[in-house]
């Protein structure tokens, strides 16, 4: 259990000068279609980023380069020191490291909530199945659903089923978390406690990078706020620089809209 | 207080049976099946006017009576003195020898095949939909006379794999001739007899063979289940492929050569080959046929069905850190699997009753035996066919039952 440990060592709670994740001069091409424009992001240990923009940006597809969902073709993306490469272990590592919640939950429907959990480290980690149980059980009541272990996604709801897939990560006990528009598909009302969710996982030190358009959720708990278009990081800036004092047309435009009604 | 509302009365009227929804759809059911049993009894008193006007009965007697005629390939012996119930069981074991080497050979091919259909291989890929395409797009029948026509014409004739500088054959063990197949027979020198058990008779050498391979199965099921358990207790699988290879091949190994077990290989002797088994062209062209033809549309099923798992299924696995093989059998194929099977089912079914072609090569099959010669020469037209109907359609039940016990075990879960 020394992850626990870590994550609830107050001294992680402050952003530390360790490097998580640099990337350099990246580009990214869908066929002719240039996707990410010479990308330079640096992202210290317990930094919390939220990443906006219109759609079509490139931000997911950004976060999806860190654990290697997609290939970049030029540039350099170093993960906790391990950079990406076409090398198989290096991917394992880093993928290892990273944990990813997605737009669509994609839990597994044949496997339990509890199996969802134990999945990966049992056949990852090599952890004998009683301790994956006992740590996804762990997750589960973190994450307040350990009543529902032994039911199927399908039973579940859309928040209950995005704070299962937020558990599955962390069973895998990772160093960085990635979310990708984790709230979009989600009712209103379910919206608040998967936010919740995060915002406990934030107060623990964990390094987050988080593509969303909860601004509420910039403003509470991000230290940075990246904002993209057209494959470019136009601004980046701490949440009260950037909806105050916007530096750009682009991003006054964006707020306006998003902030107008 | 009292009942300020009454319950309303439930007076029954006529004309509820047709306007009461509570009526309504028994009042059709009745009349429906009393419209089927009046069209049944109607064609069944027809036919057996008919039938008797033309001074013939019904009956099932001819089965007992001598058959005389010759069919080259059984599988129980069979002579022409034999009855026409036998002539019909080697049919039925013809048909079930094709359906069940059809379906396994189908499966292989379509399982490949689908998959490769997705490689990223450009070549590959292409190739296999050029398979696909051509083999689903033209009749099964003409497959069938193709095979069989490469078969007898483009094949050497026996003869012609005489002498040194004659036709070698295949791996030194088969040959392709324009009559048939030799493939090589496995014999032994030291069999354990037969156990004559008064209805039938036990050939004890093969119920030897089965003992022991079911009971190095039972063994090898056990060291997985014990692998397991280890798994969970300590989280390493030991490695087990060694010690389940041994396990499987050792003992059946043993038994082989205590039995004196050996190949008999082909020869030719005269204008024949001798010593091996002649399969038939007429059943290599039949089972090939009915495999790719049938192999093609299993494959767009097993395409269809690995699709129907959405990326991001595959994507949180890799995220999660499993490599591509173990998303594969931990997430993609348990979830592919429900959506293969049930028209997997389908294509088995079809390819069973495509095995009636068979008339087209002239491999007596359950169709060329009881609803062919037998037919011709008994003149029992309404009974063989309806024999007939009722084997295919057991075989069919049969086939599709044992399909839906093993779907209803990997079925989705949900609620």
């Amino acid at each position: 259990m020394e992850t626990i440990e870590r994550a609830i060592d107050p001294s992680h709670m402050k952003i530390s000068d360790e490097i998580a994740i640099q990337i350099r001069a990246m580009n990214k091409w869908y066929g002719q279609f240039h996707v990410l424009r010479d990308i330079n992001l640096t992202v210290h240990r317990g930094e919390r980023i939220v990443i906006c923009g219109p759609s079509g940006s490139g931000k997911s597809t950004l976060i999806r380069c860190i654990n290697r969902l997609e290939e970049h073709q030029s540039g350099q993306i170093v993960v906790d020191g391990t950079e990406l490469t076409s090398d198989l272990k290096n991917i394992d590592t880093v993928r290892s490291e990273v944990g990813m919640v997605f737009q669509h939950f994609n839990l597994f429907p044949h496997l339990t909530i509890l199996e969802n959990c134990t999945l990966a480290p049992i056949w990852v980690r090599k952890v004998p199945k009683e301790e994956a149980e006992e740590t996804a059980m762990h997750f589960l009541r973190k994450v307040k659903i350990p009543d529902q272990a032994h039911k199927y996604p399908g039973q579940l709801s859309g928040g209950q089923q995005q704070r299962v897939a937020i558990a599955r990560s962390l069973c895998m006990k990772p160093r960085i978390m990635l979310f990708d528009e984790p709230t979009s598909a989600l009712d209103p009302e379910m919206i608040k406690e998967v936010l919740d969710t995060m915002i406990s996982l934030a107060e623990e030190g964990m390094t987050m990078l988080c593509v969303t358009h909860e601004m509420g959720f910039a403003q509470a708990v991000a230290n940075r706020v990246v904002f993209m278009d057209q494959g470019q990081i136009v601004e980046q800036n701490t949440p009260r620089e950037f909806f105050n004092n916007p530096q750009s047309e682009r991003t006054k435009m964006f707020l306006s809209q998003i902030l107008g009604h | 207080m009292a009942n300020a509302v009454e319950k309303p009365k439930d007076s029954f009227r006529p004309s509820m049976l047709l306007y009461d929804t509570r009526y309504r759809s028994l009042t059709i059911q009745i009349v429906v099946f009393a419209l089927f049993v009046a069209a049944a009894a109607w064609l069944i008193d027809n036919t057996v006017r008919n039938l008797s006007a033309l001074g013939k009965d019904f009956d099932f007697g001819f089965l007992g009576v001598r058959a005389g005629y010759d069919i080259a390939q059984h599988l129980i012996p069979y002579t022409q003195n034999s009855t026409h119930a036998q002539a019909m069981l080697v049919g039925l074991l013809n048909t079930l020898l094709i359906a069940v080497m059809g379906c396994a050979l189908a499966t292989v091919i379509g399982v490949i095949v689908g998959v490769l259909r997705l490689s990223s291989n450009w070549l590959v890929a292409r190739l296999m939909t050029v398979y696909v395409e051509m083999f689903r797009n033209v009749p099964v029948l003409l497959w069938i006379l193709l095979f069989y026509t490469v078969f007898s014409e483009a094949s050497p004739t026996p003869a012609a794999f005489r002498g040194e500088d004659g036709q070698s054959m295949l791996l030194g063990l088969f040959a392709v001739t324009n009559r048939y197949t030799a493939i090589p027979d496995v014999a032994v020198e030291r069999g354990f007899g037969t156990l004559d058990l008064g209805l039938f008779s036990l050939n004890l050498t093969f119920a030897a063979i089965v003992v022991v391979l079911a009971a190095s199965f039972y063994v090898r099921h056990r060291l997985k289940a014990r692998a397991r358990a280890v798994q969970e207790s300590t989280g390493r699988r030991p490695s087990t492929w060694w010690k389940s290879l041994l396990i499987v091949v050792l003992p059946i190994a043993l038994l082989l050569w205590v039995l004196g077990t050996h190949l008999l290989v082909p020869s030719l002797s005269g204008f024949n080959f001798t010593g091996g088994i002649n399969v038939p062209n007429s059943f290599m062209a039949l089972w090939l046929a009915l495999s790719f033809y049938t192999g093609a549309f299993i494959a767009e099923i097993v395409r269809a069905g690995i699709l129907a798992v959405s990326r991001g299924q595959s994507e949180a696995a890799f995220a999660l850190g499993l490599r591509p093989r173990r998303t594969m059998s931990l997430v993609i194929l348990p979830q592919a699997l429900r959506v293969i099977v049930p028209p997997l089912i389908s294509q088995f079914l079809n390819l069973t009753k495509n095995s009636s072609l068979a008339i087209a090569v002239g491999y007596l099959d359950l169709r060329g035996t009881l609803g062919g010669i037998t037919l011709n020469q008994t003149g029992r037209e309404l009974e063989c066919v309806l024999l007939m109907m009722l084997i295919y359609l057991a075989i069919s039940l049969i086939i599709s039952g044992g399909m839906n016990v093993y779907n209803s075990r990997i079925r989705l879960k949900e609620r």
